[in-house]
């Protein structure tokens, strides 16, 4: 291995190990605070016809949410579970681990798609409004992004779905864009059929992602151009002959994407909060939507399962931005800055 | 929406070095104080007077608007359920016979209530624990950072909605609780301009002349990075804003039988389609008072700081 190539093995090993810790501790923290705040109980004292209190705690320890446990017992519990991979039962007595599998696939979906497109539409907006600075375009999107950030996500959902719906009506196809859930399960046909059916529920939630994404990164891709465009070295590309189009695309363009990589992989986290918004309002049955009814129904393991989750995403952000910007920077890895 | 190429956004920042020598030509610049300037600079800009009339007329409607009109906010008008807007009721009614005008008017009192006390607080914390562990450095500085990967790394949005049961009855808890979850990339920024005016001449003469680190930090180094931290606060209020917002409409935050924006827009989530003034109304307000204040941001942010050009 060259030494250029140890010393960034070397930096990301340290960086990972303080991730990882990191990680423990703030899930630890949030499986505790979870089973101090919560009462699991409540899914069976409030039923119409409440079991005896001997199946209650039965039922509790069987799911490992007895608040007559000590909480660092259960805690113990979990833990050891968790390092064999078994996130443990929800209230209902289901295992986490298939819902969690569900969910992640629903969600992989939607986030993909809105995600990748929503940053891919916003550095192409931030971009092309920095390069045409003052014209309409920059004007228009510059007012654009202004508004849609002053909107909630999930005012956004509900706008679109009031569009939607006229649309719907004004077409005179009830069923022209849907928006509840991912599929409908009475759908009758072959492959066609179904993705289309597929594609007509993603087309709301999609469209909610991207805008908001797109809004937010442009600002910042925006920025981080127009400061690289007044640079020395754009100007040099130019004067040694380099065309427009390739100093601005290979010069200027690559080195604006750091912050704005940077910018994404830090919200990531608030790009799955955002996502939460739009799966509950669209029906979908992802890991954002189990964020809030996992809190709604009192389910220390779910909650838990969760925040591990989120955190893990954070890690592997940190990571992958530590990692391009090692890269790119080679002072970051020898600890200069 | 078009705009023409003369309008506010180009005013501001054509030639961001202009307005400094016109002033110190046009009038006394002895006379003129920092404050003065940056005044004179806010107040040219068409975009920021409009966010500032718009969230004063905005903060009036919240606070006088429901004295004028003579349904409260919890009295139920037997004779108009679900009812859309009429002379009697300008928002319309929703399905128990509550004025929508009154409820949207009282939830955002509270919507702007809690976006200035929690701004005001999260910027504070951002500022002593950056300009701490930026100043201190060492350990200090390990451990503050740490701290600061670590509520990261928490999922803010999951410890509020927990926590916030508990403090169902009070909402100062509630603030408490939104701060200490926005304030962490802010003390990030903080410790790195921190870091390099460490270095600076007055602080050094300063701290060779006795002076106290803590006293240095408050005296020296955080009025240095006002502009920073006025901009940083603004950027806060529709950032909690939103997020209280957003935990209300899960029923996270504000309680029944207090309202915020965000509960109403929860009320109104379902009866969206076919009684849409339940909706439109606060959504709109929501929106117009975020947009507000982000263009008052923006605008200060010009105004304090010419150099950084039209960036944000």
């Amino acid at each position: 291995m060259s030494r250029k190539g140890r010393s960034l093995a070397k930096f990301m090993l340290r960086r990972f190990v303080n991730y990882f810790v990191l990680v423990f501790i703030a899930t630890s923290l949030a499986y505790i605070l979870a089973s101090v705040s919560l009462d699991p109980k409540s899914n069976y004292t409030t039923r119409a016809k409440p079991p005896s209190a001997e199946v209650i705690s039965e039922k509790l320890d069987s799911i490992n949410a007895n608040p007559d446990t000590p909480v660092l017992d259960r805690y113990g519990t979990w833990l050891g579970d968790i390092f064999h991979g078994n996130l443990g039962k929800e209230v209902q007595g289901g295992s986490v681990n298939d819902d969690v599998g569900r969910r992640l696939w629903v969600s992989g979906q939607l986030l993909l798609i809105g995600t990748i497109l929503g940053s891919v539409v916003g550095i192409a907006i931030g971009a092309w409004s920095a390069v045409r600075q003052y014209s309409w375009v920059d004007h228009f999107f510059t007012a654009s992004s202004f508004v849609i950030l002053a909107v909630p996500t999930f005012v956004l959902a509900i706008t679109t779905e009031l569009l939607a719906t006229h649309i719907n009506q004004w077409t005179g196809h009830p069923q022209l864009i849907e928006y509840t859930g991912q599929f409908d399960p009475a759908i009758n046909g072959g492959f066609w059929p179904h993705l289309a059916n597929r594609l007509r529920h993603l087309l709301l939630p999609t469209i909610t992602l991207v805008i908001g994404g797109a809004a937010y990164i442009s600002r910042y891709q925006r920025n981080s151009m127009l400061d690289v465009l007044g640079s020395d070295y754009v100007r040099t590309a130019r004067a040694k002959g380099l065309r427009r189009r390739a100093a601005l695309t290979r010069h200027a363009l690559r080195t604006a994407l750091i912050p704005s990589i940077t910018i994404f992989v830090y919200s990531f986290a608030l790009i799955f909060v955002g996502a939460t918004f739009t799966e509950i309002i669209f029906g979908w049955h992802g890991m954002g939507e189990l964020l809030v009814t996992s809190i709604q129904s009192n389910d220390t393991n779910a909650v838990a399962a969760v925040t591990l989750f989120v955190a893990v995403l954070v890690l592997l952000a940190g990571m992958i931005q530590d990692f391009v910007i090692a890269l790119l920077d080679p002072r970051v890895r020898v600890g200069a800055i | 929406m078009t705009m023409s190429p003369n309008e506010p956004l180009l005013d501001a920042t054509s030639a961001p070095l202009a307005p400094d020598v016109s002033e110190a030509t046009e009038s006394n610049p002895a006379l003129l104080s920092r404050g003065g300037l940056v005044a004179r600079r806010f107040f040219r800009q068409k975009l920021g007077l409009l966010g500032l009339a718009a969230l004063l007329l905005l903060i009036l409607a919240a606070f006088i608007g429901p004295l004028l009109d003579h349904y409260k906010y919890q009295a139920i008008d037997e004779n108009a359920f679900l009812t859309g807007p009429s002379s009697a009721h300008i928002f319309g009614t929703d399905a128990i016979g509550h004025d929508v005008f009154a409820a949207t008017m009282h939830g955002a009192q509270k919507s702007i209530e809690i976006g200035l006390l929690v701004a005001v607080f999260a910027t504070a914390v951002a500022a002593i624990v950056g300009a701490a562990a930026g100043y201190f450095g060492g350990w200090t500085d390990r451990i503050l950072m740490w701290f600061v990967d670590l509520m990261l790394v928490v999922p803010s949005f999951l410890i509020i909605a927990i926590l916030s049961n508990k403090f169902a009855d009070n909402w100062i808890l509630f603030v408490l609780l939104l701060g200490a979850f926005i304030w962490q990339i802010t003390a990030r920024i903080v410790r790195g301009q921190t870091l390099s005016m460490k270095e600076r001449e007055f602080v050094a003469a300063a701290r060779y002349m006795g002076v106290s680190g803590w006293r240095i930090i408050m005296r020296h180094i955080l009025p240095n990075l006002s502009s920073l931290l006025i901009i940083d606060a603004t950027v806060n209020v529709s950032a909690a804003i939103l997020l209280e917002a957003g935990l209300s409409f899960f029923g996270f935050g504000v309680k029944p039988p207090d309202v915020s924006l965000g509960t109403l827009l929860d009320q109104a989530q379902t009866a969206a389609i076919t009684s849409p003034w339940l909706f439109y109304f606060p959504a709109g307000f929501l929106i117009l008072l975020c947009l507000s204040v982000n263009l008052i941001g923006d605008a200060l942010r010009d105004a304090l700081d010419p150099s950084a050009g039209k960036a944000q």
